[in-house]
């Protein structure tokens, strides 16, 4: 097995487990609720009607909408609850749909002669309508089970660790063999989900009691490892201490603040969903083992997401850009410059959410038009400016977002760039697409590896038309009142220049090295 | 017990179904002595079986009313009332989900008889239909005959020792030979237990073999009510002439095949 694959595989009990815990518990509570609602359905239609609305408009819902929804309904909470409760809501509509339809299909000569018999309506429901709509149902609850297994891998960008940790991490990473990891060990689980449920399904019919009993003890132990989210974690978690601790141990002669220890403690780090978050998150989490803590990495959380669960405590520390911060937290329109901008954003972030900037990384990650040397030559560019004469004959690719955004609107006023072409194209083939001539111009990121990668040259922005995009430390409330960790994160400050932030990049991106890897030769004490 | 009582009596019973434009039933006045079978015979949609559900209450009725054992059906819960009338059904309604044995044996859980109590009876009641127990017990009705599926449906409507059952076409889906030998067989189980009997049937014969008296009816009402022998004898009109003589005009028939010489009925 290869390096990268054993790795994959070491991640799979903790991320499996996520995903079980997520999807078992909904699917099951889903049943609890959806077979009785469904029987209420059948027995009364003035039920029925605003039942079945209401649970078709919600299933129309996309699903990485909906999980954003309830993030938002839970007052900003992530993790665990807002992605199971969106999975729960999704398992619904199947089974209901399938309950109703079973029962109506019962045979009204069966509810008859159940009547004759002497069966009360209860007795006649339990003992005769549904185990002969039971076939249907339990068909439902496949569908359920299938449906939810899948979107279970989108929970991810709200913060509860599932299967789609690997399908996320690698569509950022440009890492196919994560991603189709991820499908696989997904679509397995659904598999054998559904296998179980077919094997209870034809046990009941040919009453075979052991397979019965088999599959039913399997796939309770499934719902008790879900219903359990503590007994998966815990126990990783656990083990993962012991290591922090020892290794804490190992290093700590070698370390100035040696005195400052975080004791075990947890420390929650959050992380957006692309390469230079993924690396960030390493230093971090590399940052605070070395004082004794307990990291615990988050990845692939959605923009918003992050800040809010930094400003709800849910997590504790994560890197954030000033720029992002100034027009989606504090609703600025218009940028002023670097240093400014520092400052306001660092007063307002404390005076509105209690929230701590610690300080710059000592980068910035910007828009960037980027070229190629020919071109540079040819045109005598340095600054973009100079683009201006020769717009009429230019193309600039970029993210078709990028064309749409006032940043965008800025430039092409302040340079006078009217002009120019647009193409609009996804960010991850730009450089390429520069390289290769297809386009002149390229709206990329400055730390991204694929500028070195591909010899391009950066043109200056004299006029500051992009506004500045300082990586910064970020707190929680709580968590900046701890000050061992405060004092474990400041040597941290001013420590990454863009270039090596651009170099950590690349050697992700393009050398296959794991963000682990290059945040330990970021950062190499 | 008064054996003058009559098992179940219709006083003037009267079922008008929503938006129908005539009663189904029609003011009909029946009874049916203790231990006495009652055929009710009449064409398709003459309210054979509206009558007959309105006796173990699986109908209500419009207007007049159904005693059982002189007593008012409407006094009784119709649950405990049905668990004390056997059915059997038109196309037997087996549950298919259910055991041979739990079938025949639903009635006696519901009146919450012990596991044991249940099983013995069970077992009594299919070899008093005449299915060995130990074969027949563990099977589902989708795994037996036409004519098996009917023991096992009589075998469940025996089951809480009914003194009256109601009986809805119960023959008209098997083959002649089958037909003819359970029919044997539920008139001496009638005997022997001195059951009531409703039968509703379309079969002039199968009236004449199996009951004691029959109801001709005809656009939910009851034409005439008699012995055989007085249906035939003394018709009150051309409908129920022509009824009670297909049977005598189907063995006729049949003896005048007899008669003929050999052959020529065939060249
Ligand atoms: N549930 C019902 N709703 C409306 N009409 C019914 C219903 N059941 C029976 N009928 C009508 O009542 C009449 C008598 O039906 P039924 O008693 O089943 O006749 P039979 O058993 O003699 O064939 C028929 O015209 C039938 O269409
Ligand atoms: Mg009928």
């Amino acid at each position: 097995m290869t390096p990268k694959l054993q790795l994959l595989f070491e991640q799979l009990p903790d991320l499996l487990g996520g995903h079980l815990t997520l999807a078992v518990p909904a699917i099951f509570i889903g049943v609890l609720i959806s077979v009785p609602l469904g029987i209420l359905c059948v027995k009364s239609a003035t039920v029925r009607g605003p039942v079945m609305s209401l649970v078709s408009l919600v299933q129309t819902i996309p699903s990485i909408a909906l999980l954003a929804i309830m993030v938002a309904l839970l007052g900003g909470t992530i993790g665990y609850w807002p992605a199971f409760i969106a999975l729960l809501v999704y398992s619904i509509l199947p089974i209901i749909r399938n309950t109703i339809v079973g029962l109506e299909s019962v045979d009204p000569a069966m509810r008859e002669a159940a009547k004759a018999v002497g069966m009360r309506p209860l007795q006649q429901l339990l003992l005769v309508e549904l185990p002969l709509a039971l076939p249907v149902i339990l068909a439902g609850i496949r569908t359920a089970t299938v449906w939810v297994v899948g979107i279970a891998t989108l929970s991810t960008p709200v913060g509860a660790p599932s299967l789609g940790n690997y399908i996320f991490s690698g569509l950022q990473l440009r890492d196919w063999q994560r991603v189709i990891f991820g499908c696989i060990a997904t679509m397995t689980l659904s598999l054998v989900l559904d296998q179980l449920i077919a094997v209870i399904e034809k046990s009941i019919q040919s009453r075979r009691r052991v397979s019965l009993v088999l599959a039913t003890c399997a796939l309770a132990s499934l719902v008790g490892i879900g219903l359990a989210p503590g007994l998966v974690t815990p126990d990783s978690a656990g083990f993962a201490n012991l290591l922090g601790q020892r290794e804490g141990a190992e290093e700590a002669n070698d370390l100035v603040e040696s005195t400052m220890t975080l004791d075990g403690q947890v420390i929650r780090i959050g992380a957006k969903g692309f390469t230079e978050q993924f690396i960030l998150a390493e230093v971090l989490r590399e940052r605070i083992r070395k004082v004794g803590g307990t990291p615990e990495v988050l990845t692939n959380m959605g923009s918003t997401i992050v800040f809010d669960a930094l400003a709800k405590n849910t997590i504790d520390i994560y890197i954030d850009y000033t720029g992002t911060l100034w027009s989606t937290v504090l609703k600025e329109l218009d940028p002023i410059n670097r240093i400014s901008m520092r400052a306001v954003v660092a007063g307002r972030l404390f005076d509105e959410f209690g929230i701590v900037v610690v300080g710059s990384l000592g980068f910035e990650n910007t828009y960037a038009l980027v070229t190629k040397r020919e071109t540079v030559a040819r045109y005598g560019l340095s600054q973009i400016g100079d683009i201006t004469p020769a717009a009429r004959d230019l193309r600039i690719g970029g993210d078709p977002e990028f064309f749409g955004r006032p940043e965008w609107q800025r430039v092409r006023q302040l340079y006078s760039l009217g002009d120019i072409t647009e193409v609009g194209m996804d960010s991850t083939f730009m450089y390429q697409a520069v390289a290769d001539g297809q386009v002149d111009v390229a709206a990329g990121f400055s730390t991204d590896g694929r500028i070195d990668a591909f010899d391009l040259a950066v043109l200056k922005d004299p006029k500051q038309a992009f506004p500045p995009y300082d990586a910064v430390i970020l707190l929680s409330p709580e968590a900046s009142k701890n000050k061992n960790l405060v004092h474990a994160i400041e040597p941290l400050v001013n420590r990454i220049s863009v270039t090596a932030m651009r170099t950590a990049n690349r050697l992700v991106d393009e050398g296959g090295e794991t963000p682990k890897e290059a945040a330990g030769q970021l950062l190499p004490d | 017990m008064n054996m003058d009582v009559p098992a179940i009596e219709l006083v003037a019973l009267t079922k008008c179904f929503r938006n129908a434009k005539k009663p189904a039933v029609d003011s009909v006045n029946l009874s049916v002595a203790q231990g006495e079978v009652l055929a009710i015979v009449g064409g398709s949609g003459s309210g054979k079986t509206t009558t007959l559900k309105m006796i173990n209450r699986l109908i209500e009725p419009t207007s007049g009313s159904v005693r059982v054992m002189g007593e008012d059906v409407t006094n009784r819960d119709p649950v405990i009332l049905r668990r004390s009338i056997g059915y059997a059904f038109q196309g037997v309604g087996l549950f298919p989900h259910m055991t041979v044995g739990q079938n025949v044996g639903v009635t006696l859980r519901l009146l919450s008889q012990s596991g044991e109590c249940v099983s013995k009876r069970v077992d009594e009641l299919l070899t008093m239909v005449e299915l060995p127990a130990d074969e027949y017990r563990d099977r589902l009705p989708a795994e037996l005959s036409g004519g098996q599926q009917q023991r096992v449906g009589f075998a469940r409507a025996l089951a809480s020792k009914p003194r009256a059952i109601l009986m809805d076409e119960p023959f008209g889906a098997l083959d002649p030979i089958t037909r003819d030998g359970l029919q044997q067989e539920f008139r001496s189980l009638q005997k022997k237990l001195q059951l009531s009997v409703v039968l509703v049937t379309h079969d002039m014969s199968e009236a004449v073999l199996l009951s004691d008296r029959v109801a001709v009816m005809h656009e939910g009402e009851v034409a005439q009510v008699g012995s055989p022998r007085e249906l035939l004898t003394n018709p009150v009109n051309d409908y129920v002439a022509q009824l009670i003589d297909t049977p005598r005009r189907h063995s006729d028939f049949i003896e005048s095949l007899m008669r003929m010489a050999p052959g020529e009925g065939t060249q």
